[in-house]
């Protein structure tokens, strides 16, 4: 028995190397490089291998730094927040309202549009919300308005709509998996105790749904705040973001250990707020096991 | 009863107007696809189908579906093939790190692209590579696998072990077996992985625009028109295009990973996530 998991666990690792090489020389090794560039000196043309602090002295104490990393955190928290509120409904719906056999065309109408092209939806929001777009011409045009909305872009909120239309579905499908993994009996035992409908959301759904919540929002969180589509189409590249930040850095200004160190610290960030989140709510996913 | 009739029926409103919103933006293509005016805003002047024609003629985006489609082909079959051994050894094997290792290979899944792609163009400078196709191929490959590994896990894991243990009782080989038996059964699951793939390096943009170099690639061409705005027009038709195509090919996806759970006699528990 013991050397037949032995050569189980052989044939597994076997199986294992290819992909894992993979990532480690395509996923690793550039990661691994542009942490050692971030405690590299600038030179001109290239990066000159003297050890110092001073990329991350910059990131921390520069104050365009600092808002763009800000405005940054702000956008993906909102967006994080829009979002999951958005969409905990539609799963709910589609999880304990729909039909069994209704469900799967449902989730299928969802992640459709998060198929079709991001670059094309991103910029159908600024031909929506343009100076001259869709909303605008539409209310000139019915005569409710003289002159043409402007605040509705190149600015934050625009920047939040959007990308809480792109990440729709990656905030649905793992409140929707939750909500399809609770025990129904659980709900009617609340509702037979004497509950309201309410209560037995507040302490039996929810509680029940917090990891699926969990998930959606770290899987909103993380990618959003990189984000470089959306600000340079709908900000009109005046509101930068990090990405925006970390390009600048790295191909234009060809300042390789510092874009490097905004990368490093954008993760770190990154890392940090969700450890924080996922630690705020560590008794939600204690209860699952 | 009533009042819970009448909850379904606020829930549902509100999941329809939820699916308008998602839907607005990707109905407006076709609109002013076919719209002969020049400025994207209502009202509508009206019906033509220059835009398509124009796009049709427009020698860089075909340049750039070329690219598009060599990169989409290869990085998903790269993906797919590499996807079928983590599948497999993650669903089958139990062996020393696999959390970690498996935690590591998702990783790209849910790291901002454009830390991957920025890593990975400073490696390939600092290496001296040649940036081409061929980077975009490398970056999209990683970037698909965790999809691929995701969808072969589902077709893996809700395999019946005992028929290939049958198999070896026949006296096939373990190869024999796999080809024979596992790959077969589980066929479903990887054209829904490459198809997958194939939409996912089709329409990625930042790796794209990083590690092509000079090359066009659709959504890069696309970004590079959207600065003219006597070009958004084409554009929308493009889009239009691209949609039906994505639509198409992923009506092709759902299909093959119900027949996969069919086959291996899975429960439907919906999307392809």
């Amino acid at each position: 028995m013991s050397s037949g998991s032995k050569s189980e666990a052989v044939q597994g690792a076997t199986l294992i190397a290819p992909p894992f090489f993979y990532a480690l020389l395509v996923l690793a090794a550039p990661l691994f490089t542009i942490v050692t560039y971030s405690f590299l000196t600038d030179g001109y043309l290239e990066v000159v291998r003297d050890f110092t602090l001073d990329n991350y002295r910059h990131v921390f104490t520069d104050p365009i730094v600092r808002s763009v990393m800000m405005r940054s955190l702000g956008v993906s928290m909102m967006v994080t927040l829009v979002t999951v509120l958005l969409a905990f409904p539609v799963a709910y719906y589609v999880s304990l309202v729909v039909r069994p056999e209704r469900k799967a065309l449902w989730l299928f109408l969802i992640t459709i549009p998060f198929w079709t092209s991001y670059l094309i939806r991103v910029f159908l929001w600024k031909v929506i919300l343009g100076y001259n777009g869709v909303i605008n011409s539409s209310l000139t045009g019915l005569g409710l308005i003289d002159e043409p909305l402007t605040f509705i872009l190149y600015n934050v909120n625009s920047i939040v709509l959007t990308l809480a239309h792109a990440y729709a579905p990656f905030a649905i499908l793992p409140i929707f998996v939750a909500l399809e993994k609770i025990d129904r009996s659980l709900l009617e035992a609340g509702r037979d105790l004497g509950e309201s409908r309410l209560m037995t959301f507040w302490r039996v759904t929810l509680p029940l749904a917090m990891p699926g919540v969990i998930a959606a929002v770290l899987i909103v969180f993380i990618p959003t705040i990189g984000d470089y589509v959306t600000p340079t189409v709908i900000g009109g590249g005046k509101i930068p973001m990090i990405a925006n930040m970390i390009q600048v850095q790295m191909l234009d200004l060809d300042n390789r250990p510092l874009g490097s160190a905004l990368a490093v610290t954008a993760m770190l960030i990154v890392a940090v707020v969700s450890g924080i989140f996922l630690f705020l709510n560590r008794r939600f996913l204690r209860v699952r096991r | 009863m009533r009042s819970g009739a009448l909850q379904g029926g606020g829930l549902r409103i509100y999941a329809l107007l939820y699916l308008l919103f998602l839907y607005a933006p990707i109905l407006l293509l076709p609109v002013f696809a076919f719209n002969s005016g020049t400025i994207i805003a209502f009202p509508l002047k009206g019906f033509t189908t220059d835009w398509f024609a124009q796009m049709w003629a427009d020698a860089t985006l075909r340049r750039a579906l070329t690219n598009s489609l060599t990169i989409a082909v290869s990085s998903s079959i790269f993906a797919t093939c590499l996807g079928i051994f983590a599948a497999r050894a993650s669903t089958r094997f139990s062996f020393r790190g696999k959390g970690p290792i498996m935690g590591f290979i998702m990783l790209p899944m849910v790291l901002p692209e454009i830390i991957v792609a920025m890593s990975l163009l400073v490696v390939l400078l600092g290496a001296g590579v040649q940036l081409s196709i061929l980077t975009v191929i490398l970056g999209h490959t990683l970037i698909c696998m965790p999809y691929a590994i995701a969808i072969l896990s589902t077709a893996f894991s809700s395999l019946d072990p005992s028929l290939e243990e049958a198999a070896y009782d026949l006296g096939e080989t373990k190869w024999g077996a796999f080809r024979l038996i596992t790959l077969p059964l589980v066929m479903p699951g990887v054209i829904s992985a490459l198809l997958i793939s194939f939409t996912i390096s089709l329409d990625e943009f930042i790796i794209a625009f990083f590690l092509a170099g000079n090359e066009p690639t659709l959504p890069t061409y696309i970004f590079s028109q959207l600065r003219f705005p006597a070009l958004i027009p084409m554009i929308m038709a493009l889009g239009t295009v691209l949609v039906a195509l994505s639509i198409v090919l992923l009506a092709l996806g759902e299909y093959f990973r119900r027949r996969s759970l069919a086959k291996t006699g899975g429960k439907n528990t919906g999307g392809l996530l």
